[in-house]
């Protein structure tokens, strides 16, 4: 069983998102730590590319903050090299930084480089199933996850594409438009999942979860998982607006974790479901 | 050209959110049907109103004093008399009608000189649609003109703050929009790029410039030209003056980009101080469609410059990246002292005041005409009123050959 689908084995996944290096190197590291001690169980690591065109303003401010600070692929994997984390860690960004890695022209140098760090798997938002041949080998030979997103609009044929590429967990996006948490939580989310029911991956759902109550009723509608994103990568913003030491900072985040894991705990408690066999 | 598949060669594809790939195929769907098969007779309608609307056909002029000046033959096709003032109204009407006939709603639009959005503004309130446009804080601040023409139409324009505020921030928060609205919403792109079926439907729609102009150059000169040189900042213009032209292995097309100050990269601050994608860029991914663009080493895309706000993009229409690939279309550049002389001297000579755009490919002329041969045929792309408070500003100052003495309007306070 690969890293990923043992942590989806028991009981829901809580998968968390900060963008590394945001907002300094040092700090990035030890907010990413307390995602863990909070009770993540994967954690998705952006490396952050100049135009995020699937995210919204918060993970969007959270890029320019660690470009700015001088994040790179190459500090990123050294990124992923200083972390002190058991969990698998899946790689966030976008196709071209991926293309241009190495000797560029093509994933297989980011991937390889990924692998030996201690990545388990990717999405990249602007990569369609269509487009991503290249990734899925490269992937394959370095025993790495492919992740693809479902969003509210795929249907028919695309649905089929995707599954038939997808591997580690299928990421569920729960509203259209881009990431960014919201107060509500999408009554598509349920129609979503309805759609990848019968596939042989966890289906973690992502977009506007940004509380522990939302998390419980992710997992009720049927969920594996949740993924959040910009409730924590608020956090770091409002940290490194007020020039907050980053202990403290690391607090809150672990705590908001917590909220959010223990949401999702709760959510599986009253939801006997038999799991979907796991490859 | 294949533009069923999507892609030029290596370029072009599909590369955006999985959200709007639905909105994409549906959006192919109907460029094969409507455009490439007039289906409801799209094709028809559209013709009929660029030429009522739009003021189609436009002029192919002879320039009598450039064309004493270099002694050749030069011809003006003149785009810059298109309403609007600008190219631009041939893809934006073309793609809001589309809209129309798809029935979607709402018409979003990304815009950098502000000549697309104004376009797009013209083109929803003759077509009764709402219209929303993204422009870069300081392409607004330097296409006031522009910014107001958008609101008259009763567009509303949306400032872009990230970034350094340009285009390319400006297509970034429009496709965004577009992932969270794609379900009712068309997203009017400015040129030959984005994911296909945008540059090959785009150069569809401004193909009728190398149609007029292709006609029109064996009525006037009595034969094709030698030489067809235009601006190319994402190469919408470009790819509508050449079109007609690539299978006329005679004829000579120069694209000439933005050398802005300087050709040579800051790589420290991740800045071009130019536009020269096809010049000087490196294949990449931006925008939905694998191209030549303006990055560094990491694959960061790089802030660009240029005196003309329309030509200031990292990124260029894969077709044109492929055509240049194979040799077929000839890249250079001319800087922004070379284009603000291009600007004086047509204004001065011809009485044209052009686009600061259009005025890349006179400064290229101006240096080049020896070896562009006895016809040239010039794209004027657009006019250059959007440019005056910027050509003030710029001209100031430089040491600008041919430019009228700038101080003196600003003691007459003469352009305020
Ligand atoms: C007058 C004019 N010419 C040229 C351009 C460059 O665009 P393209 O290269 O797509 O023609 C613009 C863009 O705004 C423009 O306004």
């Amino acid at each position: 069983m690969s890293r990923i689908a043992e942590a989806f084995a028991d009981g829901p996944a809580f998968v968390p998102y900060l963008a590394a290096g945001d907002p300094d190197y040092e700090s990035s590291l030890a907010y990413v730590e307390a995602l863990e001690r909070g009770g993540a169980d994967v954690i998705e690591l952006g490396l952050p590319f100049s135009e995020p065109i699937a995210e919204g303003p918060t993970i969007q401010s959270a890029i320019v903050r660690a470009l700015e600070a001088g994040m790179t692929p190459t500090r990123y994997f050294e990124f992923v090299e200083d972390l002190d984390v058991d969990v698998p860690l899946v790689c966030m960004t976008y196709y071209n930084l991926i293309y241009q890695f190495g000797e560029g022209g093509g994933p297989a140098d980011f991937v390889r480089r990924a692998a030996e760090a201690g990545v388990d798997g990717f999405v990249v938002p602007d990569l369609p199933a269509e487009e991503a041949g290249p990734l899925r080998e490269a992937c394959d030979e370095h025993g790495c996850e492919l992740i693809f997103i479902v969003a509210p609009t795929t249907k028919g044929e695309r649905l089929e594409r995707i599954m038939s590429q997808v591997s580690g967990y299928v990421y569920v996006q729960a509203r259209l438009g881009t990431t960014g948490a919201r107060a509500d939580l999408s009554d598509r989310t349920a129609e979503s999942l309805e759609r990848v029911a019968d596939w042989d991956v966890p289906k973690a759902v992502g977009f506007g979860i940004s509380t522990g109550d939302h998390a419980q009723r992710v997992i009720e509608a049927g969920a594996d998982g949740v993924i959040v994103g910009s409730a924590l990568v608020d956090i770091v913003a409002t940290g490194a607006e007020r020039g907050d030491p980053a202990v403290t900072v690391a607090s809150k985040l672990e705590g908001k974790a917590r909220e959010l894991k223990e949401g999702a705990l709760r959510g599986a408690s009253g939801n006997e479901r038999p799991h979907p066999e796991r490859t | 050209m294949s533009s069923d598949t999507g892609k030029f060669g290596e370029y072009g594809g599909q590369y955006v959110p999985e959200a709007l790939m639905p909105a994409i195929e549906e959006l192919e769907d109907a460029y094969e049907r409507y455009v490439l098969d007039n289906e409801d007779g799209f094709m028809d309608d559209f013709r009929e109103r660029l030429a009522d609307f739009g003021g189609r056909p436009t002029p192919l002029q002879r320039a009598d004093r450039l064309s004493e000046r270099y002694d050749a033959e030069v011809y003006l096709k003149r785009e810059d008399l298109l309403h609007g003032g600008a190219h631009k109204l041939n893809n934006a009407l073309g793609q809001v009608l589309l809209a129309k006939y798809m029935g979607k709603e709402r018409i979003i639009a990304e815009t950098g000189a502000g000549q697309h959005g104004t376009a797009t503004a013209m083109a929803c309130a003759h077509l009764g649609m709402p219209c929303e446009v993204y422009m870069g804080r300081r392409d607004i601040n330097r296409q006031r003109p522009n910014v107001f023409r958008m609101r008259l139409n009763g567009a509303d324009v949306n400032p872009v703050t990230v970034g350094r505020g340009t285009l390319k921030e400006a297509i970034s928060e429009t496709m965004r929009d577009w992932a969270a609205n794609v379900e009712d919403t068309h997203y009017v792109i400015g040129s030959v790029v984005g994911p296909h079926p945008f540059p090959a439907m785009v150069r569809d729609f401004q193909r009728v410039i190398s149609e007029e102009a292709r006609e029109q150059a064996r009525e006037q000169a009595g034969r094709l030209p030698d030489s067809v040189v235009t601006c190319a900042g994402g190469g919408s213009n470009t790819m509508g003056v050449f079109a007609e032209f690539v299978d006329d292995a005679d004829v000579a097309l120069y694209a000439v980009e933005a050398g802005g100050s300087s050709l040579e990269v800051d790589e420290e601050a991740g800045v071009a101080p130019n536009s020269a994608t096809l010049s000087t860029g490196t294949e990449g991914v931006l925008h939905g469609s694998r191209t030549r663009v303006l990055q560094d080493r990491d694959g960061q895309i790089m802030e660009s410059h240029s005196v003309s706000a329309g030509l200031d993009y990292a990124g260029v229409g894969p077709e044109l990246a492929a055509l240049v690939d194979r040799d077929r279309v000839t890249a250079v550049t001319v800087d922004d002292d070379g284009a603000l002389e291009g600007f004086h001297r047509l204004s001065q000579l011809e009485g044209i005041i052009p686009a600061l755009e259009s005025a890349h490919a006179l400064g290229y002329v101006e240096d080049h005409h020896d070896d562009l041969g006895d016809v040239i045929l010039v794209n004027v792309s657009g006019r250059g009123d959007k440019d005056l408070e910027t050509v003030l500003e710029e001209t100031h100052g430089r040491d600008i050959e041919g430019a009228p003495d700038i101080d003196t309007f600003e003691t007459t306070g003469g352009f305020q």
